[in-house]
C-alpha cells in the first residue's frame, strides 16, 4: 500500500499541520486565520490514519508560522504534528506546547466577566498544563481547557 | 509609569498589608487633614452601594480632596452603550484617582490596565472588594493587638460571600485557624478549601453553631444568609435561623472575642448583642474610613513617611 501522505499533494515549501482530529480542522483554519492567506492551501479531511483512524491535514504553501502562532493550537489540538518543509524536505518537526498565557484565543466562560461585556481581548493564564486548567486574568474564574470556546 | 491601582488584596505582600494598616492607624489618630488638597477623587458607582460610596467619599473629603462621580449607573452613558473603557478614559481627564464599583467581575483589573490614573477597586461583582478586606484586617488587628495565630470563625453564607473569601486570602500570611460554620447549601467552596491546604492554613468545618462550637473564637465573622441564594425556599426557612447569633450563646466566649459583620445585618445577630462588649460591627464600619484613607493615599503615591510628617493635620 502506498503511504497515506500521498493522499494529498506534496509541498515544495511551507508548513504541514498533520494529525488533526477531523472535527477540529475548521477550528484550526479559524485559529490560524488561514482564510486570509493568499498562498495555496491544501486541506485534507477524513483521511485514513494508522495512528488515529481518521484525521485531517492542512498544508500551507510558502508560509512559516511563529511558535507563538502554532502554540495557540494547543488549546484545540494538543497532539498535532507540525512539519516545516523546504525544497520538498522536512527540515523541522515540531509539537505544540501550551503557552503560559492565552491572549485573545479563548473565551472566559463566566457571563458576568468583563471580557464578555466589553470589546477587549481575553487573557487566560494556564495554571496547569498537564490537566489543562486555565484561569481568567480578569474575573479569576478557573476553567478546564476542554470546556472553553474559541473567541 | 508604575501602576499604583488596587485591584485585589492578593496583589499585596505581608509587608505591604502591615504597612497599609500602619498608615490607617495614622489616619485614625488624625483623620482630618489637607494632604489631598488640590486633588480630585472620582467615585464611579456602576452598581449602587451607598455604604461603600459614603465611606470612600468621606475618606477623600476628610483629607481635603474634592469628589466628583456618580452614585447610580442610570445617569451614565453606559446606558447609552458607552464602553467601560471610554467612561474611564473620559473621567481620567478630570480626576487624579478613580474609585470604582462595578457589577461585572474583572472590571477593576481591566480599568487599571486602560486608565492613565490609579484605580481603587470598590467591588467588582462577586470577585474582589479589597477595601472591605483592609478594614476587616484593621479591625482584627486593632481588637486583638495582632493578626498572628488567631482563631477566626466564619459563619453563614460561605459559598457566595466574597468578603470571607478575600479574608482567607489576606490572612494566609498570619497563621490563622479558621472555622467554617455554614449549612450544606452555603458551605465553603472546594476551591477555597484546596487553597487553604495548599497554603498550609488550618481549618475546621462544621454545621453546628452553638455556645460550645464558638467558645474558642477570637473573631466571629458573621455574614448574611441571603434568601435569593436558595433554590428551595423551604430550605431557606429551615436554615436561616440556625445561623442567628444569640446573646445566650456567648456565655462561654473568650474575653477578647469580637463579632464582625460586613453589614447590612438582617437577622444574623440578635439586637441585644449590640450592647455587649463582643459587638464590634459598627466600629468595624467606622474603621473603613481610615482603611480607605490609607488606600486612596497609597494609590496616589503618598507614603507612610509623608503621612507621619504631614503638616496639614487639622486640629
Amino acid at each position: 500500500m502506498k503511504r497515506q501522505e500521498l493522499q494529498v499533494a506534496a509541498l515544495e515549501n511551507g508548513t504541514v499541520i498533520d494529525h488533526i482530529p477531523s472535527a477540529k480542522v475548521f477550528e484550526v483554519i479559524n485559529l490560524l486565520h488561514l482564510y486570509s492567506v493568499e498562498a495555496p492551501i491544501t486541506i485534507g479531511y477524513n483521511l485514513k490514519s494508522k495512528k488515529m483512524g481518521n484525521k485531517g491535514i492542512i498544508k500551507v504553501a510558502d508560509k512559516f508560522f511563529s511558535d507563538e502562532e502554532l502554540n495557540q493550537l494547543s488549546v484545540i489540538t494538543p497532539n498535532v504534528t507540525l512539519c516545516v518543509i523546504r525544497d520538498f524536505e522536512v527540515v523541522e518537526k515540531k509539537t505544540v506546547r501550551m503557552p503560559d498565557l492565552l491572549t485573545g484565543i479563548v473565551k472566559c466562560p463566566n457571563p458576568k466577566c468583563i471580557t464578555n461585556n466589553e470589546p477587549m481581548k481575553t487573557r487566560l493564564h494556564v495554571l496547569d498544563k498537564e490537566q489543562g486548567i486555565l484561569q481568567c486574568h480578569y474575573c479569576n474564574k478557573e476553567v478546564k481547557v476542554e470546556n472553553v470556546k474559541l473567541v | 509609569m508604575e501602576n499604583r491601582s488596587l485591584v485585589t488584596i492578593a496583589q499585596h505582600s505581608k509587608e505591604k498589608i502591615l504597612y497599609l494598616l500602619e498608615m490607617a492607624q495614622e489616619f485614625e489618630k488624625h483623620p482630618n487633614r489637607n494632604i489631598l488638597n488640590g486633588k480630585v477623587v472620582a467615585t464611579l458607582f456602576f452598581e449602587p452601594s451607598t455604604r461603600t460610596r459614603l465611606s470612600f467619599e468621606t475618606a477623600a473629603n476628610r483629607l481635603g480632596a474634592r469628589v466628583i462621580g456618580f452614585a447610580d449607573p442610570k445617569v451614565t452613558s453606559g446606558t447609552k452603550g458607552e464602553t467601560l473603557k471610554d467612561t474611564i478614559m473620559m473621567v481620567s481627564n478630570y480626576a487624579d484617582i478613580i474609585v470604582m464599583r462595578h457589577y461585572l467581575e474583572g472590571a477593576a483589573q481591566y480599568a487599571s490596565e486602560v486608565a492613565p490614573v490609579p484605580i481603587v477597586n470598590a467591588g467588582d461583582g462577586a470577585n474582589q472588594h479589597p477595601s472591605q478586606t483592609m478594614l476587616d484586617l484593621y479591625s482584627i488587628q486593632k481588637t486583638q493587638g495582632t493578626l498572628e495565630n488567631l482563631n477566626i470563625y466564619l459563619v453563614g453564607d460561605l459559598k457566595y460571600g466574597r468578603t470571607v473569601h478575600s479574608l482567607i486570602t489576606a490572612m494566609q500570611h498570619f497563621n490563622p485557624f479558621f472555622h467554617f460554620i455554614a449549612p450544606d447549601e452555603l458551605a465553603m467552596p472546594e476551591y477555597y478549601k484546596m487553597y487553604c491546604k495548599k497554603m498550609g492554613i488550618r481549618y475546621f468545618e462544621t454545621k453546628e453553631f452553638n455556645a460550645e462550637t464558638i467558645a474558642d473564637a477570637d473573631i466571629i465573622y458573621m455574614t448574611r444568609v441571603q434568601r435569593e441564594r436558595f433554590t428551595d425556599l423551604m430550605e431557606y426557612e429551615r436554615v436561616k435561623d440556625s445561623y442567628l447569633l444569640k446573646e445566650d450563646m456567648l456565655f462561654r466566649a473568650r474575653g477578647n472575642m469580637k463579632i464582625l459583620h460586613p453589614l447590612p445585618r438582617v437577622n444574623e445577630i440578635e439586637y441585644s448583642i449590640d450592647d455587649t462588649k463582643f459587638a464590634y460591627y459598627f466600629q468595624q464600619a467606622h474603621n473603613g474610613l481610615f482603611a480607605r484613607q490609607a488606600l486612596i493615599c497609597d494609590a496616589l503615591g503618598i507614603t507612610l513617611e509623608d503621612i507621619k510628617n504631614d503638616k496639614t493635620i487639622i486640629s
